[in-house]
């Protein structure tokens, strides 16, 4: 298996060629693009394993990218990359499909490893997105007629996404809790998945009026 | 009101809107001849009754005199209640005259209510000229508490009691037949009225309110533009000059970013709650030690002096880490439940041992172990030279305290 094939999505060339110098010897970027249409477009020339896409762009957001090459390249995974706290633009982006969400603060050598967590089909959760998961499925005022299991976290995933929070990596998760790395990752990607079915249809007016900003 | 009073010559006749009993005339009035307010009222009140000149006058000020703009705006709602009292005795003194003038009852009541509802409707159309001087957020929060509604009832009341007291006056003169012949004259003469004037009319007011629309948003532009200057061009600024200051500049930015942040994403969260408590005591240790903290809060509890102690431990905690720790990035991370709270305090420096602190690292038995446990918590601390340091912070909440 070669080096995993990347395809930015920013409006700001700046951050573009910011993210290329720190990921460029360690990933193979494909593509760039700056806005929804040229995203469409480069991704489906170029079919990458992981696209980092931007929440906000100039003609609109990014979940609108996920929709629109998902049928086409179902392989093809997004990762999340924004400065934005609102939790609104986090539910949306993750609901739409990206198997992650990043700060842009992150370091050159912690993005390299979301990107090759993320083509692997694990789920890369930010402190703030891990206490933000913890806050919707704790809150009492969203819970749905009929909770199903997709609407509860089981006392593990919690462990897990406390520890995210407290900022520790998944190594450091794994070893607290006398786990492999891969359980962590299956509990997370767990979460992850439950953030995207849950039917908590309160989950999105929640998020707009709460804000991942403490 | 408006214009200087070290310039009488230019000097205008503006109606009050503060301290006035009923439109503000003699308020006005008494600003504008510089004669006491109370001997001009008296004057107007004399006047109704000798003669009914004053209510003339004062209607006939009450139209043309421009309303006051908003420089000394006042709220109290007890000046409200004495306009009331104003009103009430022009009403005494209407009925007064025209018993004086010998109409009797017949035109007594209907010349009331006409009068009474015509009041209410000028003053509702003063107040929806103040309205234009309010700011948007201004004018949100009076749509919520619901002054709409209120409006939408004076206006219908204010028709209501025209209409009547109009009625009733035709009705006790007999008139109803006449009025029944001249009906259709009158709607037919009103329609073409309506007709000629009203595309010039219409026209008027789209204009006036694009006119307004297009101030709102100048307004809003302008306050963005401000919002601009003061964090983020002065912040530019201070770094070019303080280039050479890698501590210095990465102040700047932090501030810049938490006060953009905060205006960006503003929340609805009370100033007294534990997340801006938290908030607050990590900004600051941000600024006075050049480290970044990254802040995960899970949960809220209002700013009760039982969480107050954890905050300042957890500040401690927060302040050491940054210290001692020879790494500049913090990682704190809150949660309340309904039984507790804990507050993590996180660095991957490089450790040290609990039980061999030395003089210099009192704080960590002091202010932080010693202080928790004062006041009913518990703090644990582990730290290693490969993980760093974390220092477990955790105080039981009374449940009916959680929110």
């Amino acid at each position: 298996m070669g080096r995993t094939r990347v395809v930015l999505v920013d409006d700001h060339s700046l951050v573009r060629s910011g993210v290329r110098s720190e990921l460029g010897d360690r990933l193979d970027i494909v593509g760039e693009a700056a806005d929804v249409a040229e995203a469409v477009a480069c991704i489906k020339e170029t079919a990458p394993d992981v696209v980092l896409l931007d929440v906000h762009l100039p003609s609109g957001t990014g979940d609108a990218v996920i929709q629109a090459v998902h049928d086409d390249l179902p392989d093809t995974r997004f990762l999340a990359l924004s400065v934005s706290d609102a939790p609104d633009d986090v539910i949306r982006v993750i609901r739409a499909g990206a198997r992650g969400y990043v700060t842009k603060s992150i370091s050159g050598e912690e993005l390299a490893a979301a990107v090759v967590r993320v083509a692997a089909g694990d789920a890369v959760f930010s402190p703030r997105l891990a206490g933000f998961v913890l806050d919707a499925f704790t809150s009492d005022v969203v819970v749905a007629p009929e909770p199903s299991e997709l609407d509860v976290l089981t006392p593990r995933e919690r462990e897990v996404l406390q520890l995210i929070a407290r900022g520790y990596t998944y190594r450091e998760a794994a070893e607290e809790l006398f786990l492999s790395v891969k359980t962590i990752e299956t509990h997370v990607s767990a979460v992850l998945r439950k953030l995207q079915l849950s039917n908590r249809r309160e989950l999105t007016r929640w998020a707009s009026e709460r804000r991942l900003l403490p | 009101m408006a214009v200087p009073s070290a310039v009488p010559s230019t000097r205008r006749l503006y109606r009050r809107r503060d301290g006035r009993l009923v439109a503000g005339v003699a308020a006005g009035l008494s600003e504008h001849l510089g004669i006491d307010v109370v001997l001009l009222r008296i004057a107007f009140v004399a006047s109704i009754v000798l003669g009914g000149l004053g209510v003339l006058l004062y209607a006939a000020f009450w139209v043309v005199v421009p309303q006051g703009g908003d420089d000394a705006p006042s709220h109290d709602r007890s000046g409200a209640r004495v306009q009331l009292v104003g009103f009430a005795a022009l009403g005494a003194a209407m009925l007064l005259l025209a018993q004086l003038l010998g109409f009797g009852a017949a035109l007594l009541w209907p010349a009331a209510a006409t009068i009474t509802g015509a009041a209410l409707l000028w003053r509702q159309a003063d107040e929806s000229s103040r309205n234009r001087w309010r700011t948007v957020a201004e004018r949100q929060r009076a749509a919520l508490s619901g002054a709409r509604g209120r409006t939408a009832v004076r206006y219908i009341g204010g028709i209501l009691l025209v209409l009547t007291g109009m009625g009733t006056f035709l009705a006790t003169q007999d008139a109803f037949p006449l009025a029944r012949r001249a009906f259709l004259p009158v709607l037919v003469a009103t329609l073409g009225i309506v007709v000629v004037v009203g595309p010039w009319l219409l026209r008027y007011w789209r204009e006036a309110t694009e006119e307004r629309t297009a101030r709102i948003r100048e307004h809003e532009r302008v306050e963005l533009a401000g919002r601009i200057h003061d964090s983020m061009l002065q912040t530019l600024t201070l770094i070019q000059r303080r280039a050479d200051d890698p501590e210095e500049v990465r102040r700047l930015v932090r501030h810049s970013e938490r006060e953009l942040r905060g205006w960006l994403y503003r929340t609805a969260q009370p100033a007294a709650s534990l997340r801006a408590m938290v908030a607050a005591a990590c900004a600051q240790v941000e600024d006075e030690y050049d480290v970044t903290i990254n802040l995960v809060m899970v949960g809220e509890h209002p700013a009760t002096t039982d969480v107050e102690p954890v905050v300042q431990a957890m500040r401690e905690a927060a302040v050491n880490a940054a210290k001692h720790s020879g790494v500049r990035e913090i990682s704190i991370y809150g949660e309340v439940t309904a039984s507790e709270l804990t507050i993590f305090v996180r660095d991957r420096g490089k450790g040290f041992k609990p039980d061999a602190v030395p003089e210099d690292r009192f704080g960590v038995r002091e202010s932080v172990v010693a202080r928790m446990e004062r006041n009913g918590g518990t703090a644990t601390i582990r730290s290693s030279r490969r993980n760093g340091t974390e220092v477990r912070l955790s105080l039981p909440l009374r449940t009916t305290a959680a929110v």
